[in-house]
């Protein structure tokens, strides 16, 4: 069977979070290749992400690119756009839509 | 045996020793979260046989004791790997893992599609609009070859477990 390549980036993420989703919308915007893993809305039972990244909240992203991992959606955001943005940051109307905390 | 009919399930139309296994992504479950994951990429990783176990939902009885069963035979030693798929969602899988300490990931598929790609579904009598997959075991080899298959034909439906593991090459 075919051969498979891991995306870079890794997202921890949480169903229905709005900070998770706006973290969403900038990964397609940028077409960046990613891995969604769905972790449990119980905070106490977040401990791969507290493994990870050190904290229990979502979202985190863990680019292997950069070797960057960063929890925040307003910190991944900025993140996102300073590293993948260059030349095609998205106006500001447009990333003011997204934000929402 | 018991001294009335049990619920015959028919023939089905699985894929047979030599067929290539159906290709799939689901949602992996494991006991900290759940991704995407393909059928051929698990092949990939896999060092030897991939096992992969059909059961009914977990919550059924069904699901309980084969796993239960698997995990006291050390399926999770004896093949290269071994996953479950079943109609239950992530959040379902997850609290059925959480309950048993299992060593194994299931694939959640809701939709019951892969089970029916794989021609073994099950459509439940008095739970309307909600289908599962039959119990079903299927063996594959290291390019994704079926090697082994078993499938229930009642219902409910147990292997022989020690006949199974000769069909399906586990040592």
């Amino acid at each position: 069977m075919s051969e498979t390549t891991d995306p870079p980036i890794t997202f921890y993420r949480l169903q229905g979070c709005p900070f998770c989703e706006r973290v969403t919308r900038l990964l397609k915007e940028y077409d960046l290749e990613y891995r969604s893993r769905f972790v449990e809305p119980m905070h106490s039972e977040r401990n791969v992400v507290k493994r990870v990244a050190g904290v229990r909240t979502v979202p985190v992203v863990v680019d292997d690119n950069t070797g960057v991992t960063m929890a925040e959606s307003a910190n991944i955001v900025d993140y996102l756009e300073s590293t993948y943005g260059e030349g095609d940051r998205p106006d500001a109307a447009a990333a003011g839509a997204g934000g929402d905390d | 045996m018991m001294d009335f009919e049990v619920v015959e399930l028919g023939p089905t139309d699985h894929p047979e020793p030599g067929e290539e296994a159906p290709e799939f992504t689901r949602p992996l479950v494991t006991d900290e979260f759940w991704e995407d994951r393909t059928l051929s990429e698990l092949v990939g990783e896999s060092d030897g046989t991939t096992v992969l176990v059909f059961t009914p939902m977990t919550g059924s009885f069904l699901a309980k004791y084969i796993w239960d069963e698997l995990t006291e035979r050390n399926w999770d030693e004896r093949a290269g790997r071994v996953v479950g798929v079943t109609a239950s969602t992530p959040y379902g899988i997850k609290r059925f893992l959480g309950d048993n300490d299992y060593p194994f990931a299931f694939f959640a598929d809701p939709s019951n599609r892969v089970a029916e790609s794989y021609g073994i579904e099950h459509e439940l009598d008095g739970m309307t609009g909600i289908s599962e997959p039959r119990a079903a075991f299927f063996a594959l080899d290291d390019a994704g070859t079926i090697e082994g298959a078993w499938v229930a034909t009642n219902w409910p439906h147990f292997p022989d477990y020690d006949e199974l593991e000769t069909e399906l090459g586990l040592e």
